[in-house]
This record gives structure tokens, sequence and C-alpha cells, in this order.
């Protein structure tokens, strides 16, 4: 079954991948998921705060205590024998580039135009062949406007184009007003692909010592239909490369995503589940599948429950949420 | 021609570079001023830097200086090259194999920062006292007197060493030398390969032990033998003089400098002439040109090499023309005729003149004194006042020189206008925090002239004895030629001082040069800056007509994001103002240094210091001098109002700089000094301070327990006693039903708190409404400190709660008590005195404390003001510090002589009961002591024996009023850190843990050498980096509670306070009551562990529940009770130890390098944590009984 695909201007041999999580700082499961035959390594993302704080505490913790003692005048070795900030992620990527021979996609975090796009050349010429520019930010600012936000990102964007020539996604959050308009712009800033969507760790409350806990839930398949309708709703209508993130676990769930329009499939949560093998039968189940429902190849059925070609797009178009409510009844029931 | 580079760099850098290019085998033990050359040569050894055979030296640590001397001693028998590097007490305990390394002839360089010998009180200072006391040992020894010579002499010494085979020790001043940044010309590699002779290497080779040639050494030797065998060695000595002086011309042929075994310097028809060693010796030097210049017929011979002491060189080195020689010792010998060198020239003299050596006009007069002892200032004056009093009619025989002695009248007097330092030279000093990065600036800033001028430049740098707040000088010279000046900046062109409030505790312009300038960070507007400053100051600027500039520092700094950083702001104003370079190169050398030294630790950080030099000269300002001086405000004074006549008269001087003007009279001379002078000390921080909100309080204490400076205390008392309370005053019903009808304050004293938030953090008390409200919140000081100061003045007024009152003693309640041990210097957030504030609460009135040196002893006993203090009563804890290795047996003999007097008293107080009457004598021999009123109830029998003592005429009676004081008990505790316990002093600490005495030690583990910088100890946990260990230790941490277990007889716990405080008030009260010996090892969270220490608890907390640092007791006494003697306090270990260790740099450090060798060494830890949980439950399960089985 030919499964191939294109994204980002790679051609891939299917469209299954490991989104970007820490799964990747480990050389032994970066190896497992090429084994189980990943089409490509996303890299867990260099977050512009971690590098800012990474430099600045590192800065702090191992200076501020020099030369202010008689008997000591530092407290550990010599810093110049440690990768700090994005070194440590260079390193990382070279290691990977050489263990693995399937493409390697970098990934960056930030919000906001820095020195830390600097680092994007350097991750170019440490071998990524595509990076993914992640916008993760939840503006809480009430003074700041969404037209600013959505200009700063396709700048920031442009900014990251003008130091690379490798391809570059963006991953969204769906915290946008116009998300098909912010797609728009950024296709027309330059970028190669969309990744949809960014989940957020959640907050939860401590009510005995009144403190807000972060904690990372893993997905599950009832996160992707929010996925599957901005891939329709995008699909056809941006120059970009699509990706789901978020949501995917199943056959079934990939079948989805890509009628809907996705030419990469990002899994993270079922990974971390099942192990990095899991993609492996995943890749099974989706040649499986196909030859069961007789497609010719996957290109066949990319995209076609988007809204341009879906039979009914209303239901993308729709939020109708009062016939979901309604017909919603508890489990106990 | 040969390009040597030209560098500035510190004597020991200079030192190591010589000793490691030419070694193979560097064993190495942490110690002042030592340190840094074992620390250079771990670096180079780590980035994998040949020596000039092209080999990578193998540089090991080890658990003590006599271990490193027996590691270095064995690698040479065995055929290595090896050196090593230390100081001070560190080379008495390798004397005993300093004598085997001689005797055996073997060849080998020792390179000693020459210090202070601890006596009366260590030093961490420079003198010769160490060396002497090695001078009998058989080893050569050969002085610098600067960072070139030490660098030159350190080959002259690894080259002369293979040729003669006598082992040297070449030494050069503790800091003066060992941490002067000069410039100087680096030896190269190639230089090292002229010098050192293959051939002589083999040579030591072919000598080794090995089994394909074998011999032996180190026989025992009897009467028949030994002394021909020790006289065969004379000719060696005969022949090392020359040897050493060949390798001198060598070394002169190649690179133009010219040494000599001793080194004359002046008129060559001097009449008078200052025979001397070491850094004094460039002082010397500077002023015999000056005086000869002015037409003094005098001069200065250098001795270079003291031993062997060649006498035919000495006599042909001194002009025939002599009459009066003055030799200067820089080391006492109480009790001899005169110092060592003195000895020696006498010695060559009266020889010379049997052996017609002599060319002397006339037999010269000799006189010796002392000088610089713990590196006491040696200057110019003081050379002519020793050369005034050589030529005078009847000198003093043996002369001190650089003090006042008043006692016995043996100082010299010395001009204080004697300054002869050319105008040329340009001089400038700064005062910083030692936190604000001034002292790395000016190195830094060295560097710059350095490399971009021909000049020379010399810095040396001051620190004063706290760990927080504490204050750095920093002396700079520039100069056209070379700089001859060992001694600090008399006279600066340019003065600055970094941080505000230094203005109020130390006279900055003191050595202001008239018409010179003066740099302020002054967090004012421009405006307003003149108004702030004293009026001393003021009208020190108006006399001396200084020019004044200012910047906001902390503003350019903040808004740059570099934090309270303001080293690069400051440098870039000191290039601008002084001009030393043009200021377009200054600007882009900042900026390339700012790139090269923050480069590793990313963009981020060098943009932001781009960014704050670039803004540093918009934002100074140059402020006008108005005629008058203005200000209303003057010096505050540098001790509080109602402190002692001795404070006063002594202590307060020495805080504000000017303990050099005390003379002998003011000081104690045994070394016994009034306990608790902490609370006299004026603090001037500016930190914010925590605020107290009594609607919220819960009383717990938890903040008073954890505040490592008692800066916030609670109190209860009754209601009565607040009587009078300043206005300001605050205070609650206390809450706890055992304090009913008591009230409760919680009191800061805003003048003591460093600021380290601790005590928030721990507060568990928040409003319901606004969580991020506690009971106590930081709040800026300046608003609240004066009322702050008139609250806690009133609060240690109110009486202290009587401990017989507590019912039960825990975390809450131990606060309650009078800590014994306040306002220490220790860092802020200090990890480790909170437990010993702590037990000075629980014991304080009946406490002995051994200290083992360290950290612990150090802000437990650094002058000028310290911690321990007594209670309204007069007792508390008595402290001393005798050395690092010995705090164990110190503290048993503490025990044994408390045990010794109890016993005795006991017996003549039984010989007086018909005197005394029965209760008192059962009071004390028979009742329970153990508890407060049982304790409180002793002391008023005592009381009342003295009383009746005192009318029975006895010599028996006489004795036991001087003995019936130990009938109230004892509480003795051996305190030190990791390093004492696990390593250097462990086979004492094991010895006095054997034997069934009522002895108590607390292991304050921050497990790394803290004191000295962070090398690693057997107490670094696995995964941390260190020095030493800068890969990551992949060892397990040592399990020094477990082998004290198997025992069986100690008391051991594991605590930590962060993690559970009441555990750790149990293990203190256990430990206490045990009548064996016990063991406490405390987990102490440090500045060298890497991470903000207001997270110190948060950190304690992860470190119990990841097992990497499990709580336990282990009390021999359940035994008796069929209990199982082991109880774990922490359940098993859950999450992963990445939790903890992710949070410190110690560890990141690792992760950084090496990711998947990290990855390894933190499943190591894992597994290892899991293992020794493990065991703990196993032994927790199981009962030795003791009981009898009847």
């Amino acid at each position: 079954m030919d499964l191939s695909t294109r994204y980002l201007g790679l051609d891939l041999d299917h469209p299954l991948m490991p989104g970007a999580s820490p799964m990747v700082d480990d050389l032994d499961t970066v190896r497992r998921l090429e084994d189980a035959g990943a089409a490509a390594i996303v890299m867990h993302s260099l977050f512009e705060e971690q590098i800012r704080h990474e430099e600045s505490g590192a800065a702090a913790h191992m200076e501020a205590h020099t030369f202010a003692h008689g008997e000591a005048s530092s407290y550990f070795p010599a810093a110049d024998r440690f990768a700090l900030g994005p070194d440590e992620y260079l390193g990382q990527l070279a290691r990977i580039k050489e263990a693995v021979a399937v493409p390697v996609v970098a990934s960056l975090n930030g919000t906001t135009r820095g020195g830390w796009l600097g680092y994007a050349s350097q991750l170019e010429q440490g071998g990524a062949d595509a990076l993914e520019l992640n916008v993760y930010e939840l503006e809480t600012d009430p003074d700041q406007e969404a037209a600013d936000i959505e200009i700063r990102i396709t700048e920031m964007l442009r900014a990251l184009k003008s130091e690379v020539k490798i391809p570059v996604a963006v991953k969204l959050s769906y915290f946008h007003t116009s998300i098909a308009n912010l797609a728009k712009r950024l296709s027309g800033a330059g970028a190669d692909g969309l990744v949809l969507f960014n989940r957020f760790y959640q907050p939860d409350i401590d009510i005995e010592e009144l403190e807000v806990l972060h904690k990372l839930q893993l997905s599950s398949s009832a996160e992707l239909p929010l996925r599957l309708r901005w891939l329709a709703i995008l699909s056809g209508r941006v120059a970009t490369s699509l990706a789901v993130s978020g949501g995917v676990h199943t056959v079934q769930d990939v079948v989805k995503a890509i009628m809907a329009g996705a030419d990469a499939v990002q899994l993270v949560s079922c990974l971390l589940l099942r192990g990095p093998d899991h993609i492996g039968t995943l890749l099974r189940e989706l040649a499986q599948w196909l030859e069961q429902h007789e497609y010719d190849s996957l290109a066949q059925m990319r995209g076609s429950m988007g809204l341009d070609k879906c039979p009914d797009p209303r239901a993308y178009e729709r939020a109708q949420y009062v016939e979901t409510l309604l017909s919603w009844r508890p489990q106990s029931d | 021609m040969t390009i040597r580079p030209k560098t500035p760099m510190e004597g020991n850098e200079a030192v190591a570079s010589v000793a490691y290019r030419s070694s193979e085998v560097c064993a190495i033990y942490p110690i002042t001023p030592a340190s840094p050359m074992g620390e250079y040569a771990d670096d180079w050894a780590a980035e994998g830097k040949g020596n000039i055979w092209g080999a990578v030296p193998d540089v090991v640590e080890m658990q003590s200086e006599a271990g490193a001397a027996a590691a270095v001693h064995g690698a040479l028998q065995a055929g290595a090259l090896a050196t090593t590097f230390t100081a001070s007490q560190g080379l008495l305990l390798m004397i005993p194999t300093l004598y085997k390394i001689a005797g055996e002839l073997t060849p080998f360089c020792l390179h000693v920062a020459a210090r202070t010998l601890a006596t009366h009180a260590l030093s961490i200072f420079g003198d010769h006292s160490d060396v002497m006391s090695c001078r009998q040992t058989g080893f050569a020894l050969l002085a610098s007197g600067s960072v070139q010579e030490a660098h030159d002499l350190a080959l002259i010494a690894h080259a002369a060493t293979l040729e003669s085979r006598i082992p040297f020790i070449h030494f050069f001043d503790g800091f003066r030398t060992s941490h002067e940044i000069s410039k100087i010309e680096e030896l190269l590699d190639d230089d090292l390969r002229f010098m050192i002779d293959d051939a002589l290497v083999a040579e030591h080779r072919t000598r080794a032990l090995t089994p394909d040639r074998p011999v032996i050494r180190g026989t025992a030797q009897n009467p028949d033998a030994f002394f021909q065998a020790r006289e065969g060695i004379n000719g060696i000595y005969d022949a090392c003089p020359e040897i050493v002086e060949r390798a001198m011309k060598r070394l002169g042929s190649r690179v133009g400098r010219e040494y000599g075994l001793f080194d004359y310097v002046g008129d060559p028809e001097a009449e008078s002439v200052i025979i001397m060693m070491g850094s004094g010796q460039e002082t010397a030097h500077q002023t015999v040109e000056w005086m000869n210049r002015h037409g003094a017929k005098v001069g200065l011979l250098k001795v270079r090499l003291f031993r062997p002491f060649a006498i035919e060189r000495f006599f042909a080195a001194l002009p025939a023309s002599i009459r009066n020689l003055a030799v200067l010792d820089r080391t006492k010998e109480p009790g001899a005729l005169g110092e060592p060198l003195y000895q020696d020239v006498v010695t060559a003299l009266s020889e010379g003149a049997v052996r017609d050596l002599s060319h002397f006009k006339q037999s010269p007069r000799v006189i010796g004194g002392r000088y610089g002892l713990s590196s006491k200032e040696f200057t110019p004056a003081m050379v002519k006042a020793v050369f005034d009093e050589a030529a005078a009619d009847k000198p003093k025989q043996h002369f001190t020189v650089g003090i006042v002695d008043d006692v016995t009248g043996l100082s010299l007097t010395v001009d204080p206008d004697f300054n002869i330092e050319p105008d040329e030279v340009f001089r400038a000093v700064f005062y910083g925090l030692g936190s604000d990065g001034t002292v790395g600036a000016n190195k830094n800033s060295l560097k710059i002239i350095g490399d971009e001028s021909d000049r020379f430049v010399q810095g040396y740098f001051v620190y004063d004895s706290k760990k927080s707040g504490a204050v750095t000088a920093s002396h700079l010279r520039l100069s056209d030629t070379q700089i001859r000046a060992p001694y600090l900046i008399d006279s600066a062109d340019f003065v600055a001082c970094h941080s505000f409030p230094i203005l109020d505790q130390h006279d900055v312009l003191a050595h202001a040069k008239p018409g010179g300038t003066l740099l302020l960070n002054a967090p004012f507007e421009s405006g307003q800056v003149w108004d702030e400053l004293p009026k001393e100051l003021q009208q020190s600027i108006i006399d001396k007509k200084l020019r004044v500039f200012a910047i906001d520092a902390y503003k350019v700094a903040k808004e740059a994001g570099l934090g309270g950083r303001i080293n690069t702001i400051m440098q870039t104003c000191f290039f601008d103002i002084s001009a030393v370079l043009d200021s377009e190169t200054a600007l882009r050398r900042i900026k390339e240094a700012i790139s090269y030294s923050y480069g590793k630790m990313g963009e981020e950080v060098v943009r932001r210091n781009h960014a704050a030099v670039d803004s540093s000269l918009a934002n100074l300002v140059e402020i006008s001098v108005p005629e008058t001086a203005s200000a209303t405000r003057c010096l505050p004074p540098p001790v509080l109002d109602d402190s002692p006549d001795f404070v006063k008269r002594v202590t307060a001087l020495m805080i504000a700089g000017k303990g050099d003007l005390l003379p002998v009279s003011a000081f104690p001379i045994d070394g016994t000094w009034p306990a608790g002078t902490s609370k006299w000390e004026r603090r001037l921080a500016e930190n914010d301070v925590p605020v107290w909100d009594v609607a919220l309080c819960v009383q717990c204490n938890l903040c008073a327990l954890t505040c490592p400076h008692a800066a916030i205390r609670a109190k209860v008392y009754k209601p009565e006693a607040a009587a009078g309370a300043p206005a300001g005053f605050e205070w609650a019903d206390a809450r706890q039903s055992d304090l009913k009808g008591l009230k409760y304050t919680l009191q800061v004293s805003p003048d003591d708190c460093t600021g380290c938030t601790l005590c928030v953090q721990i507060c568990p008390a928040k409003d319901k409404s606004n969580p991020k409200h506690k009971a106590v919140d930081m709040a800026p000081s300046a608003p609240i400190r004066e009322a702050g100061r008139e609250n806690f003045a009133f609060f240690t007024k109110l009486p202290e709660f009587d401990p017989a009152e507590l019912t039960r003693i825990d975390p809450r309640t131990s606060q309650l008590l009078e800590p014994l041990f306040t306002h220490s210097g220790a860092c802020s957030g200090c990890g480790e005195t909170p437990y010993l504030k702590l037990l000075s609460q629980l014991f304080g009135d009946r406490l002995l404390i051994a200290n083992a040196t360290g950290c612990s002893s150090i802000y437990g006993g650094n002058l000028p003001t310290t911690p321990y203090g007594p209670n309204a009563q007069g007792r508390g804890p008595a402290w001393s510090n005798s050395l690092f290795e010995d705090a164990g047996e110190f503290g048993f003999g503490f025990r044994l002589a408390v045990d010794m007097n109890d016993k005795q008293a006991r017996d003549l107080l039984t010989r007086f009961s018909a005197h005394i009457g029965d209760a008192a004598v059962r009071g004390l021999l028979d009742s329970d002591k153990s508890s407060a009123e049982g304790l409180a109830a002793a002391r008023d029998w005592i009381a009342h024996v003295k009383d009746k003592l005192a009318g029975i005429q006895d010599a028996d009676a006489r004795r036991l009023e001087t003995l019936i004081d130990y009938l109230a008990p004892k509480s003795v505790w051996s305190v030190g850190g990791d390093g004492w316990a696990y390593d250097i002093g462990f086979g004492g600490l094991d010895h006095v843990m054997s034997c069934h005495r009522n002895l108590n030690a607390l292991v304050l583990d921050t497990e790394v050498y803290s004191n000295t910088g962070g090398q690693q100890s057997k107490a670094t946990p696995l995964g941390a980096a260190a020095k030493f260990a800068s890969a990551g230790k992949a060892s397990a941490k040592k399990d020094l509670g477990l082998e004290m277990m198997s025992y069986g007889h100690v008391y051991v716990a594991r605590i930590a306070y962060g993690a559970r405080p009441t555990q750790t008030v149990q293990a203190f009260l256990e430990a206490e009551s045990y009548p064996g010996p016990s063991i406490i090892i405390a987990y102490s969270h440090c500045i060298a562990h890497g991470y903000d220490l207001a997270f110190g608890l948060e950190q304690q907390k992860l470190a119990v529940s990841t097992g990497m640092w499990p709580l336990y007791r282990f009390d021999p006494r359940r035994n008796a009770e069929n209990l199982p003697p082991l109880q774990l306090d922490s359940p098993a270990p859950k999450g992963s130890v990445r939790d903890y260790m992710k949070n410190e740099a110690r560890f990141r450090m690792v992760e950084k390098r090496n990711p998947e060798r990290f990855k390894q060494l933190q499943a190591a830890a894992e597994r290892q944590a899991a293992e020794r949980f493990s065991i703990y439950q196993q032994l927790a399960g199981i009962v030795v009984s003791k009981a009898d089985p009847q």
C-alpha cells in the first residue's frame, strides 16, 4: 500500500511521526521510534523562556558567589566545560541526526522576536531538516489586542524564515479568533506547514494548600474533533502542508485526520502510553484499513472530508452545540 | 627571537602552570590559599591539557594533606614525577612524609602558598610560619617574592630537584603572591623542556620500585647503621646550591631574568642592609632604590635558597662596606633567641669568621625583627623604619614592625606620611559587595589593560570575613615600569564605591589622593546624590578636592535584565572616567570579555550585558561639589550605643577596618575573647525583610526555626511585661493551650535579616481570601527599619521564657527558647545555621562545642564579631576550634575533662555531706537532672553548696568550689562539616564514636567542601558535579550513618529540618539524652548546590521524598524495650530523583555536559536510593534484644 506523503516539502514514506515531546531526549527511544517506522522525528521544543531562564539562571547561580570570599573564588568546576542553554539541544540534535536516517524536525518555542531566534540558524547548521515554530502562548494581558498578537506571530515567522533556508512549520494554538485568516497570513509569510494544535498544561487547584498545580494530562481521542474541524476548514484553502497533533490514538483517528486533510500525523500521548512500537502497529493497521476499504493509496483519501469536498460542510462550519448538548447523556444513564 | 606571552595572572596560576606541565601525578587536598593551584590542575586535566611530554597528568583529590603527601610519596617511589600544593596546617600534616621523601633522596617539588599556622587563633592569611616548620625535614626551601618569580622559581625547583635528588619546597606568600594578579612573561613548554633534563627524569624512573628490578626501601635500621647512613647524604646537600645556581643561570640565559641564591640590591657601598625572604623583598627593593636615589647607603639581600644555606654565596653577595644588618622574619618562634633567618645569619657570620669567609671591612652588627604575620601590611615606611633602626646607636635587638607594641615596646615607630610611590603609577581602589561582581570585573579590567597596552598591571583583592553582605576592596595599579609594591594602595587616583551603604561602614576616602576621582553607584536621582552622603564624607570630598561621578547602576542593570549584577556597568564607567585606555578600545574589549565569559551561558546573557554597557555612559553624571558640607547626617557608629566597653574600644575599630591601629595591649594574649559580640554589630543591609501579620499567624514558629541568622524570633511573656512597649510593637494572645494567658510576639530584627525569604517559604499560614499573602511576607526594609530596630530592642529586653515551663519540646516550643547563636556571618539562606541555633536553644546554657575548621568555624568564630553568646544568667555555649581534622577527638577531650571534674566533685561533695546536708548532696548526686526542672534544681543546690563551702576552711573545700558547677550536666558536641566527618576527621570521629562516652557529633552535611569552594567529599552524592568531580561523581555517597550504626551502641540520626522539623527536634533531644556517643547527620542546603536558597526547604523535602536523603533514628535504648533500634522516619522513595536533581546546578551541569552519562548516573542514584532504603527497611524490622532473659 502506498502510504507516502509530502510534508514540509519532505517526501515521507507515510504520515506517522512522533510529535514534539521529551521522548526524544532519550536516544534509545529515538532509535526505537525509527525502528518502529517513524517517518520523521520531531524534537521537543527549545523554549524561549527555557533559553532565557537557563542562561540567566546558570549565570546567576554560578556567578553569584564568585570572588565573594577570600577562601573560595568559586563553588563549581570551570563553567566553560559545560554546554549551557541551547548547546545542550544542539548536541542532542547532532546525536539524533547521527542515530537515525529519517528527517529530523527541530522545534523552537517562543512568543517574541529576540536573540533566541538566532538559534534557528544554529539548528539548521546542526542538521535539522525542518523547523517547527511553536507559538505556545496564553495571552493574559487584557490590553493585548488579538490583531497585535497575530501580527507578532506573523512577524516572528518572517524573522525566522529570513534566518533559515530549511522548511518551517508553525504549530498553532486554537485560541485565535480567526484561525483561518491567521493560517492564510502565515502561509503568505512563508510558512511551509501548519501543525494543529498545541496542547496546554492544565491547571488544577490544591484546595488544602491553596496552591495551583500544573499537570500534564495525556490526550484522548476526544480531543481529535477540534483538530478535524480545523484541518477540514483549512484543507485545500491554504498552500501549506498540514499536520495534526493532539488526540490521535487509534487507526481510526489517523484515517479521520488524513481524510480531514492532514499531510502528517503527530503522535505523543499514545506513544507515551503504549511505547514507541505503537507507531508500527498503527502503520500496519493503517495499511490494512486502506486495503480492507479498497483504497489505492493514502493520497486518495487525503482531504476527502475537507470543507471543500465533504458532503455536509455545515457540520464543520456550525458549532451545533445545542444539538450536541441535547443529545448528550451522562454515561451512567 | 622567541616571543613569550605577557599575561596578567595570579600567583597560584603562575606556579600551577609550571608544576602541572612538569608532572605526571598530582595528589591534592584543598586548603586556603593553595586550593586554586589544585583546581587549575584539575581544570587543565579535565580539558585534556598535556604536560611537556604530552601526557595528561592524573589529578587526584585525597582525604587529607597527609593522604595527599602519602599518595605523592608512593607515586614518586613507583617512578612518576609527582607534585602537590598546600599551605599551613596542610603542610604540617605532610611533615612525617616529607622526612621520608627527603631521606630517600627523592626528586619532588611541593609548592606552598605560605600561610600562618593556627596558634592562639586560626588565620587564613600569609606568613612563613608553615614553611619554617619544615626547615628540618631535609627539603630544600626556595622562596619567591612575586608572581613572576614564583613562575620562574617553580621551574628552577622542578629542574634542580631532578639533578640534586633533594626534594624542594617552593614557597611564596599566601594571598599577597598567591592571589595577586600581576602581568608576567609566561614560560613556554619549550622553556620547560629546556630546563628539565629527560636524562634525569629517566634516572628517577630507574630508581623506581618495580618488581622488574626489586630493591627494598623503608627498612628499619639499628644503632649500628642508622647514623652512618644518615651522614652519607652530606655530599648531596653540599652539591645542591650549585645545582640550583646553575639552573638559575640556565634559565637566565634563556629568558633574560637573572636569579641568584642570594640577590643583592642597592648601594655597592651600603652600610645598612636588610636580609629577608618572600614578597616583602619587593617592598624593600622599591624602598632601597628610592633611598639610594636620596643618598642613603642602604641595600637589600634577597634570600632565595634558604635551605641548603649556601654560606659562601651569602658572604659573596654582601658588600664589604656593611656595618649594620637587619634580618626580617615573617614568622614568630616564641622562646627562641631569634627567628629562623636571623639565627642562620648570625650563625653564618660566626662561622664565616671562623672559616675566614668574611671580606667585610668591619664585623657587622646584626639585629632581627618580625614583620607581616598573617599578611600584616609591610610598606616602604616600615622598610625605612627598619633601616633607621639598624643604623641607630642602640637598636632594638629583636624588634617588630607594622604594629604598635605598647606592652613589650619592641615595635618600631613608622612614619605614616612616608610615601614613595611615583605619580607615574596609576592607582585605583574599588569597594564592592561580594555578590555584585566587583572583583571579577576588576580582574577582567586588568586583563584588558594588560592585553591592550604594554603597561604592567597589578591587582590585589581584600575580602572581609563574612559570607553574607561581605565587602570587597580591589586594589589596582598600572605602571609603565615593573611594579614592586606588594602592599595596599595608600594614595589612590581613583576610588569607586559600588554599593552606597558601604560609605557608612568604611572610610572609603581614607586613601583617596587629593585631586583624585570618586565614582559612586548611587541609587538616587543625580540631583539627590550629594545630599545622601554623610557629612564626614562630604567634608573629605571638599578637603581633598575630589571630582565625584555617580550612576544608578542598579537601575541600569535592572533595565537591561541583569538583576543585581552591576559589574560590567561600573567597569564601563571606570574606563570612561579614568581614560586608562581610549574609550573605543575599552568598550570593545569589555564587550568581547562579556562575550567570552558569558558566551557559554548563551546569547541572551551576552546581549543583556552588552545592552547594560551601552546604556552605562548615558547614565553616568558628574556631581557638582559645593563649597561646604551641607549634610545633617553623620556616619553611624559601627556598633550599637549600648555595647560593652570592649566592643566599643576594640571590636568597633575592627569592624570599621581600622584594626591595624590597635596596639598589642588591646588584645587578649591567649586567644580568649568575649562571646556573643555579633549582637552589637550594626549591619546596614538593604534587602527586603519579613513583616508579621499578627492576625493571620498561627504561632507555629517555623519561621523562627528556619531563620539562619536568628533575625526573626518568637517570644511568649506575661501581659504585664509588655508595659512600656513602643507604639508599633505588636502582640497577640498566645494561641496554644499550654501557653494560656500569655502574650505572643514574633519580632524581626531588620538589621540582622539578610533577605533570604526562608521564613516566608516555610510559613503555612495563608490568607484564605488572598493566599499569596502569608503571616510573614517580605517588604522593603527602609520604611520599617527604625521602628523595627526599636521594637527588636524592646523584644530582646522582654524576659526569656523559662524552659522548665514547657511541657514538651517540639519545633514550635523550641523556638520560644532563647537562641544563643545569633547574627552570624553565614551566607544568606545558610542551611547549616538553623541546626546550630536549635542546638543553642535546646542545650545552650550547658553546651561545649568542639568545632572543626570550615564554614561553621568561620561564621562561628571569625572576628571581629562572633555569634555564640551567653544568656541573661551568664551561661551559654563554650566554643572552640582546634583544627580541621580533630574535632571528634577535641570534643572527646572536653568530655573526659567534664567527666573527670564531675567525678571529683561527687567524691568531694560526699566527703563534705555532713557540713552541707544530705538533702543537697542527694539533690545533686541522685536526682534526675535531664529535664529542665531537674537542671534548675541542681543549679539551685549548687548555689546552696557554694554558700556552705564559703564557710568551710579547708583546701578540699576550695577544690570543690572550682568543681561543683560540673554537677550540673554539660552537653558536649563535636561540630563540623562533611569534609571533616567523612574525610579528614573520619578516623578520629570513628574512634570517639567507638568509645562508650557521652559525646555528641553534629555533621552539617553540605555534601561538598563548602568553605574552600566546592571540592568533592565522600559525602558528595552520586551524579553531582563538584571540583575534582567535574564530570559528576560516579561513586555513591558514603553512608556514614550506616557505618556508625554498625557499632550498635551509637545513637545515629539522619535529619533534614526542612522536610520534617519534628524529627529534627526529636533527634537532637534523643542524641543529647542518650548517655553514650551520638551522631546526627544533618542535611544542609548550600550555595555550592547552585540554586536560589529560598527553595532550600523545597529541596530538602524532595531530597527526602525521592530517597536521596532518607530520614531515620537509630536509638540503642530501644533494644531494652525489645524494639528495633532503627526507626525509619521517611516513607519509601517516590517520584524520580530527577525531580530533586533538576533544580540544582550541581546536577544540571553534569546533564548539560553529557546527558547520556547523566542519565546513567541518575538511574544509578535512583537504584541506589531504593537499595539503601530497602536495607534500612530490613534493619528497621530487626529486634536486637538486649533485654535481660530473666
